[in-house]
């Protein structure tokens, strides 16, 4: 045992050479990196061979992907428009995944959180703007919270598995959305598309100076960074991971994983429900069925394509907002179905997934392999 | 003037006839979820499959004219997907419930991409056998339009019942889930059987989506499923990963989702869409009721991920 120690230890001591600090640091973070990248780009090229079979040209997919997304300021804010509430529907699959948890139903804290602040900002209409608001976020937070803890709680105290419960909650959700816009909370003025009654205009969230983007996106940024902090930094993050690496392995070390698993999940479903209440008081101004408008399935992708690294996610989520915001200029140009995004999606997804088989085997991002094992055979 | 003579009683009988007519694809989603499950994999991406092939068939009924060549194609395009699921899952570090949920939207999206020009065009449906013809009642005769493969469902049903206690493909496959080491001591390659096992549910799935298509509700739309797929994945854990009880829970279950519709029928228009949340809530409530954090599940194969 001691012998193993040792020699694992000797290439670093006795190394006949060294490589600079700098370069060892970067290759251990280089893996991250790469790997999600080149993944990245395969999906893309799967995709391209897709579209050539059905007789378009990739080439002009792509450089509409681009107009339609990255090409101009008009469209770079577009895919930031987008990006709001994926950061924080992200957030909803990435904290719980820290635990070991699959979460997957976000859209129906993101539907219920937009209804709860529609509602609240119907009850204290009349109040000053600040509180409104303020009223509303709560009330998207307490929603999604609410919803998401109870699938931490249902998994942690009854076993129930968190990826279906989560996923079967997102479907009750949304009928319990359609039942309360169509029947107690309907606006009698909303004809054709049952909506909860309009907010008013001093109750709406605007956008960012200078920007057409709203604040929305400044929020989830901040969301990210927060959830960065809780869970690198912070004595509850480290309690995550240790439990998310091994549950029995935490308990015998007196974590409390029932609380932890529980305030987690709520966390994540709050966030979802925030993306939710931004929709309301942002964009629609009004609660209704385009609140279920898939932000929850693609921030799935999202997280799974950060990593479920808070930071990473803030990236991934302008990509994926501007992939989607090109949905319609691809749709208009070259004549394909709006699902066209969704394939992308799926592929790339797909492919990330795939992708997790290669890390740690590369020599190239793991410095502790890259002096020959001379030494190691002459020790042993 | 029959339908205000039954009355009331128009709701239990529309929900037998609902739960035979809806329960049909729940079958055979969920009998091949139970042979994929037996082998030790778990299999979410059921829900796209189902989707992909009630495209599927419908695209090919439409274009042949011959809704059996449509239920043929389904299951083909179901086997795809499910060998796929099988052989990407064999490789180290790739989680089977995260590749279900991607080919979950990976199988709608294709769907939705190539099903645009089939949502108008109608297609012919599958046949369906009138055991009610003994009876005035319009409602009775309704309720008995048996369709053939929900006769063909339950037979499979009592079929992979007694095939997986009584013949070397069912001992395989329950050796491979309980203990991939014990298989290996065997001489036989876990990753080949969950391939297998892994091509037939998905081909089965897909023989639910044409149904679905192709029957009830008989049309190809968008939201076609709406987690049906999904919900039969949770069936089979509620049944234990029998057959035979994979058959009754999907009738449970039909039951409950016709039971929106049912009640509409006699003119219940409240809470309509608290009705349809019917079937998930039921599914959610025999989750929580049957799960246990103190002890593992009765009858769950030893190498499946989502019990442990």
């Amino acid at each position: 045992m001691a012998d193993t120690v040792s020699s694992a230890g000797a290439p670093a001591m006795f190394g006949a050479k060294s490589y600079p600090a700098a370069l060892e640091w970067i290759a251990r973070r280089a893996e991250a990196f790469v790997i999600p990248l080149a993944a990245l780009i395969v999906g893309m090229a799967l995709f391209s061979l897709f579209i050539a079979l059905v007789g378009k040209s990739p080439v002009q997919l792509y450089e509409t992907m681009w107009r339609g997304g990255f090409g101009s300021w008009f469209s770079i804010q577009n895919s930031l428009s987008r990006a709001a509430p994926l950061l924080l529907a992200a957030l909803c699959v990435a904290l719980p995944a820290r635990l070991g948890l699959v979460v997957i139903g976000g859209e129906g804290a993101i539907v219920l959180g937009g209804v709860a602040a529609a509602a609240m900002g119907v009850a204290t209409s009349g109040a000053p703007a600040f509180f409104v608001v303020l009223a509303m976020g709560v009330a998207g937070l307490a929603a999604g919270g609410i919803w998401i803890g109870a699938v931490g709680a249902l998994r942690h105290y009854r076993a129930v598995n968190e990826t279906i419960s989560s996923l079967l909650m997102a479907y009750i959700a949304i009928a319990l959305m359609n039942h309360l816009v169509e029947g107690p909370l309907r606006d009698p003025a909303s004809l054709n598309k049952p909506s909860t009654e309009p907010l008013a205009e001093a109750y709406r969230i605007g956008n960012i100076p200078g920007m057409d983007v709203h604040w929305g996106l400044v929020v989830g940024v901040i969301a990210c960074i927060l959830s960065w902090l809780l869970i690198e930094k912070t004595r509850w993050g480290f309690a995550a991971r240790i439990a998310g690496g091994n549950v029995r392995a935490a308990q015998v070390q007196g974590l409390a994983v029932g609380p932890l698993i529980v305030g987690f999940t709520a966390l994540a479903g709050g966030f979802a429900g925030l993306a939710g209440m931004l929709e309301v008081a942002a964009v629609q101004g009004s609660a209704n069925a385009s609140l279920a408008a898939g932000y929850g399935y693609t921030g799935i992708l999202v997280a799974f394509l950060a990593r479920h690294n808070p930071l990473a996610i803030i990236p991934v989520a302008f990509l994926l907002g501007g992939i989607d915001a090109s949905g319609g200029l691809i749709q208009r140009r070259m004549d394909l179905p709006d699902a066209t995004v969704l394939v992308l999606q799926g592929m790339l997804f797909v492919v990330i997934l795939f992708s997790e088989t290669f890390y740690g085997r590369f020599k190239a991002f793991n410095p502790d392999l890259w002096q020959r094992p001379v030494l190691l055979k002459g020790t042993a | 003037m029959d339908s205000t003579e039954i009355g009331l009683w128009g709701v239990p009988l529309a929900m037998l006839g609902g739960a035979i007519r809806v329960s049909t694809p729940f079958i055979f989603v969920s009998l091949g979820e139970a042979i994929t499950e037996r082998s030790g994999r778990i299999n979410l991406g059921l829900e796209g499959t189902l989707v992909f092939g009630a495209m599927t068939a419908y695209a090919v009924a439409v274009m042949t004219g011959s809704p059996w060549l449509g239920l043929l194609a389904a299951a083909a395009a179901g086997l795809c997907f499910g060998l796929f699921h099988g052989w990407i899952c064999k490789f180290r570090g790739v989680n089977d419930i995260a590749i279900g949920i991607a080919l979950m939207l990976f199988g709608s999206g294709l769907a939705f991409f190539f099903g645009k020009p089939f949502i108008q065009p109608s297609a012919p449906d599958l046949p369906a056998i009138p055991f009610g013809g003994w009876s005035d009642v319009p409602q009775v005769q309704a309720a008995l339009n048996v369709n053939v493969l929900f006769l063909i469902g339950a037979a499979l049903a009592v079929f992979l019942w007694w095939a997986f206690r009584n013949t070397r493909a069912g001992l395989i496959l329950r050796v491979v889930g309980d203990s991939s080491d014990a298989a290996r001591a065997m001489g036989l390659n876990p990753n080949t059987v969950r391939l297998l096992a892994t091509g037939l549910g998905g081909a089965l799935a897909g023989i639910g989506g044409a149904y679905l298509s192709l029957y009830y509700p008989g049309s190809w739309t968008e939201g076609i499923s709406s987690g049906q797929g999904l919900m039969a994945v949770a069936l089979v854990i509620f049944a234990r990963w029998n057959p035979l009880g994979c058959f009754a829970a999907a009738l449970l279950f039909g039951g409950a989702g016709a039971l929106g519709p049912a009640l509409q029928s006699v003119g219940v228009t409240q809470g309509y869409y608290l009705f349809y949340a019917a079937p998930y809530i039921l599914t959610l409530i025999i989750m929580i009721a049957t799960s246990s954090p103190s002890r593992s599940l009765a009858g769950a194969p030893g190498e499946l991920s989502i019990t442990k």
